[in-house]
């Protein structure tokens, strides 16, 4: 989306790719002693050698160490540490893991609505039980910990509810939850027994003043040790998100907490078969959480990419908000964090009915509607899951601060045509069809 | 907190990998070497995996230096690279949304990279038309080998969703089949014919499977893995007419297609047999055939990189296909890149094709030279019988373990080859893979190590076979 590679990632990840560089003037230093550092944990000190299916140790280890240092010294094993193919693999693992029974005692799975697709996705491929719970979007999408304890009361008569799956900050909605939601929703999973997923792909990206990322384990951490060791917890990472946006890589991991010592080897067992994470998304990983200290030659750059990414990023968040709650007919929270926005759309009922006619979901036909007309392609609310009775599109607010004013007046101008559209005046068919 | 019996049944029928515990005592060993213990070698070898890297092959310069230039575009404008090299990091660079490595592809793979592999197909295959829309590149072969078992195998069905696989064969993929909750029917390779494939022993396997399960496609490895064995035309032409017959979906893995080596040996493609022999099979046999760039000249394992190839699949269940595919993120760019410098080399004339060459030859010569010695110095020793290595990417030689080892293995709870590896690790430092891992007839051992190889470790491997070897016939003699 024209975003720029960060240049320290993508010298670091050349060197080990190719590492004759290593004796190039071209590269600096620090990004040469990253670059070693991660081919003495390769075989054969090469990216092509498989890696041991959780992941590089080295690479691991430095895993934990940000982790440690992002959480203020809540210590953090490598061996609970485990690289990934993107999030989405580790996702993927864990409801593997965990789905089991039959009929009244098949897994029931929390997720929230809206959610990202991989969830509901994922639930249907392994024949689970979706058990939704809404956010608040009057709210500004906030958690509220009633509603979860409602809906798993509800879903305990045709599922045993076994996982709780969060996303913070929130995709599609971008909220970012506050310290005492984060602590009631690990109080409930803790009274109800319940093995916590947190995707936190996004914690790089918060951009609400008001809002800061606090990482589920932390918190759990400062619950004290009744819950910190004991509720399961798994929380994820990836290289295609934050300011990095390196989604070709597949690079990611998960750290999990907790988990009995016979059921990690059982989860090590199922990792093997699918082999290792490609190892050149490892070293990305590596880099985004070992990045350029301030004394190293490659911070002053380094620093000014990664700014000028979520300054851009804050920016464009606030611009997006300003611009859709001007048009009549959308509403939009405050995007908080993450990289999306999440309007609501008024749609008339006639497009409603035309809709209907059609066989498919308002909002569904309101984004064909504007992607014929504008060019300009975002998914319908349809897709994510949204209260009854309500539409909303998800865009995502990557492009360029110019390109995005001009994609926002487009959409502004097709909002409100459609909206004059479906409201006019009863055709004269309709009026005939009455007289008679 | 969750315990073992609230974990996915599929997951804990995934079977125990002798190889995985044999991993944890190479990993315990390598600990004690870092702390200073004394042992009589300085460090492990592994050479238990298909991974050419880690036993001293060396990354084929051309692919690195493009790969590199595309992870770091700056050095496309520089003189650094060769100009062949950057011309076709440009090239594919123009490829990525963006132009970036970074960027999300589409869930087939990148667009470009699919006509590439289609492209190459066609050649390989005398002129055997194939279409880039029936492509997808995927996270190696094993990526791509548990989505197409994803597709066929019925997870929650009764009777369990078979597939005929072969013994020996590949651990991994029979972990992914275990693992969706379908049943391996397994059918036995022939050892004294230098492991071939026998449609008696297939019709013998697939009757066996008969109220147990419901067999629905057969599993072949082409070039063998473990084996090495190359199947000739007339024996791939009775498994199609098999599959046929019987409606069986034909998967055919043909990863070390491009390590075949033995003298009057060739590849053909399941692909160009069928076409060949004309309809209706060639319409209606349903194929899917699998490769990557772990093995070959390339041995790029941790890249990711491979493809699928679908023929004759149902439209309806293609856009089945599609939507699993979809569910997922598309593979990692980088491995999709060398998919495209594997089925699209530099070719002489262009200015980097002399060193290409000359690795390429080296690799070449390397294979021949490993297998011959492979075979002499095991069938030299007492206690072991290896078949000639044809291709592929390993030796499987037979271990005739005496009575008494084999007693010794049951009493320390292993199989017996288990403990064989297991005292040849401690011993030595030197990791190979047990024959139990990749199954074998009931009474007999092997092991499986790779031969894809620098000429030096492998000398040193088989150094400290043979001198382990005949140590531990005479102590259980």
């Amino acid at each position: 989306m024209g975003q720029q590679p960060i240049t320290f990632v993508r010298q670091v990840v050349a060197l080990c790719c190719f590492p004759e560089l290593l004796d190039s003037p071209g590269f600096p230093d620090d990004a040469k002693q990253r670059a070693q550092r991660i081919l003495q944990g390769c075989g054969g000190r090469s990216l092509g050698s498989y890696s041991a299916s959780q992941g590089v140790e080295c690479i691991r280890q430095d895993i934990a160490a940000y982790i440690q240092q992002r959480d203020q010294g809540v210590p953090a094993d490598w061996d609970n540490v485990f690289l990934t193919t993107g999030a989405s693999d580790g996702i993927m693992s864990i409801l593997k893991l965990l789905v089991s029974g039959q009929g009244e005692s098949r897994t029931g799975v929390m997720i929230p609505i809206p959610q990202y697709p991989l969830y509901s996705a994922a639930i249907s491929e392994l024949e689970a039980v979706q058990v939704n719970y809404y956010l608040d979007e009057d709210e500004c999408w906030a958690l509220d910990v009633r509603e979860l304890q409602q809906r798993y009361q509800d879903a305990k008569q045709h599922c045993q509810p076994r996982v709780l799956c969060i996303i913070n900050p929130g995709n599609p909605t971008g909220q970012v939850q506050d310290k005492k939601c984060i602590e009631e929703v690990l109080h409930f999973a803790y009274e109800e027994n319940l093995f916590v997923m947190s995707d936190e792909v996004y914690q790089d990206n918060v951009y609400s003043p008001d809002c800061q990322f606090h990482s589920f384990k932390k918190v759990l951490y400062e619950m004290g040790p009744e819950y910190f060791n004991s509720v399961e917890l798994a929380s994820f990472h990836s290289t295609s998100k934050g300011y990095t946006g390196e989604c070709g890589f597949r690079g990611g991991y998960m750290e999990v907490l907790n988990m009995d010592p016979e059921v990690k080897a059982q989860l090590v067992k199922m990792l093997s078969v699918r082999l290792c994470p490609p190892v050149s998304g490892q070293a990305a990983m590596d880099v985004i959480v070992n990045p350029p200290k301030p004394h190293e030659p490659s911070y002053a750059q380094f620093t000014k990419e990664k700014n000028l990414v979520l300054d851009a990023l804050a920016q464009k968040a606030k611009m997006t908000e300003e611009i859709l709650n001007s048009v009549p007919g959308i509403k939009c929270n405050p995007v908080q964090g993450a990289m999306y926005a999440f309007p609501q759309i008024f749609i008339p009922p006639r497009a409603i009915q035309e809709a209907q006619a059609l066989s498919m979901a308002p909002d569904m036909l309101y984004c064909l509607r504007l992607l014929e007309e504008t060019g300009i392609c975002v998914v319908p609310g349809s897709g994510f899951g949204q209260r009854e009775g309500t539409f909303h599109f998800r865009m995502t607010i990557l492009p360029s601060t110019e390109k995005l004013k001009i994609l926002l007046t487009k959409v502004k101008d097709f909002h409100l045509k459609f909206l004059q559209e479906y409201s006019a005046q009863e055709t004269t068919q309709e009026n005939q069809h009455r007289e008679t | 907190m969750s315990i073992l019996r609230e974990i996915s049944p599929k997951v804990r029928n995934i079977r125990h990998s002798e190889l995985l515990a044999l991993g944890r005592q190479a990993c315990g060993i390598k600990e004690k070497l870092k702390q200073g213990v004394r042992k009589p070698y300085k460090e492990v070898i592994d050479v238990s995996g298909g991974d050419p890297h880690r036993t001293g092959v060396k990354p084929l310069s051309f692919v690195r230096q493009v790969l590199a230039a595309c992870l770091y575009p700056q050095l496309v404008n520089s003189d650094k690279l060769p100009v062949d090299v950057r011309q076709r990091a440009q090239r594919l660079l123009g490829a990525c949304k963006g132009g970036s490595v970074g960027s999300y592809t589409l869930t087939q793979g990148i667009m470009d990279i699919q006509q590439s592999v289609s492209k190459f197909i066609s050649q390989r295959d005398g002129g055997v038309p194939s279409v880039p829309e029936n492509i997808f590149l995927t996270a190696g072969s094993q990526g791509a080998i548990m989505k197409i078992l994803s597709l066929l195998v019925n997870s929650e069905g009764t009777p369990r969703t078979g597939v005929l696989t072969p013994v020996p064969g590949y651990s991994s993929a029979n972990m992914a089949l275990e693992g969706l909750g379908g049943a391996i029917v397994p059918y036995y390779l022939n050892e004294e014919l230098c492991w071939e494939l026998q449609i008696d022993e297939l019709r013998r396997a697939l009757q066996s499977a008969k109220g147990v399960c419901n067999p629905v496609a057969l599993y072949v490895i082409n070039p063998g893995n473990p084996t090495g064995h190359i199947q000739s035309r007339k024996s791939m032409e009775e498994v199609i007419q098999f599959v046929s017959q019987e409606k069986l979906f034909l998967l055919a893995d043909e990863t070390v297609q491009d390590n075949v080596f033995g003298e009057g040996s060739e590849f053909v493609s399941y692909k160009r047999v069928l076409a060949e022999m004309g309809p209706p099979l060639s319409d209606t046999v349903e194929l899917a055939s699998f490769h990557s760039v772990s093995k070959g000249l390339m041995g790029e394992c941790g890249l990711r990189g491979g493809y699928v190839e679908l023929v004759n699949l149902d439209p309806e269940v293609m856009n089945h296909t599609y939507t699993l595919f979809s569910t997922d993120s598309s593979a990692a760019v980088t491995g999709q890149l060398a998919v495209d410098l594997m089925v699209d080399p530099i070719q002489p004339g262009d200015p980097s094709y002399p060193l290409y060459y000359k690795e390429t030859q080296y690799i070449r010569t390397m294979q021949v030279h490993n297998a011959k010695r492979v075979t002499e110095v095991l069938n030299s020793l007492p206690g072991f019988s290896c078949q000639p290595v044809k291709g592929g990417a390993f030796a499987f030689p037979r271990v005739h373990l005496p009575p008494r080892a084999i007693q010794k293995a049951k009493e320390e709870g292993m199989p017996p080859d288990h403990f064989y590896c297991s005292r040849l690790l401690e011993d030595t430092g030197l990791l190979v893979s047990p024959g139990c891992e990749h199954g074998q007839r009931e009474g007999t051992h092997h092991i499986r190590f790779c031969i894809m190889t620098s000429v030096d470790i492998l000398e040193e491997v088989l150094r400290c076979l043979a001198r382990f070897h005949t140590q531990f016939m005479k102590d259980f003699f």
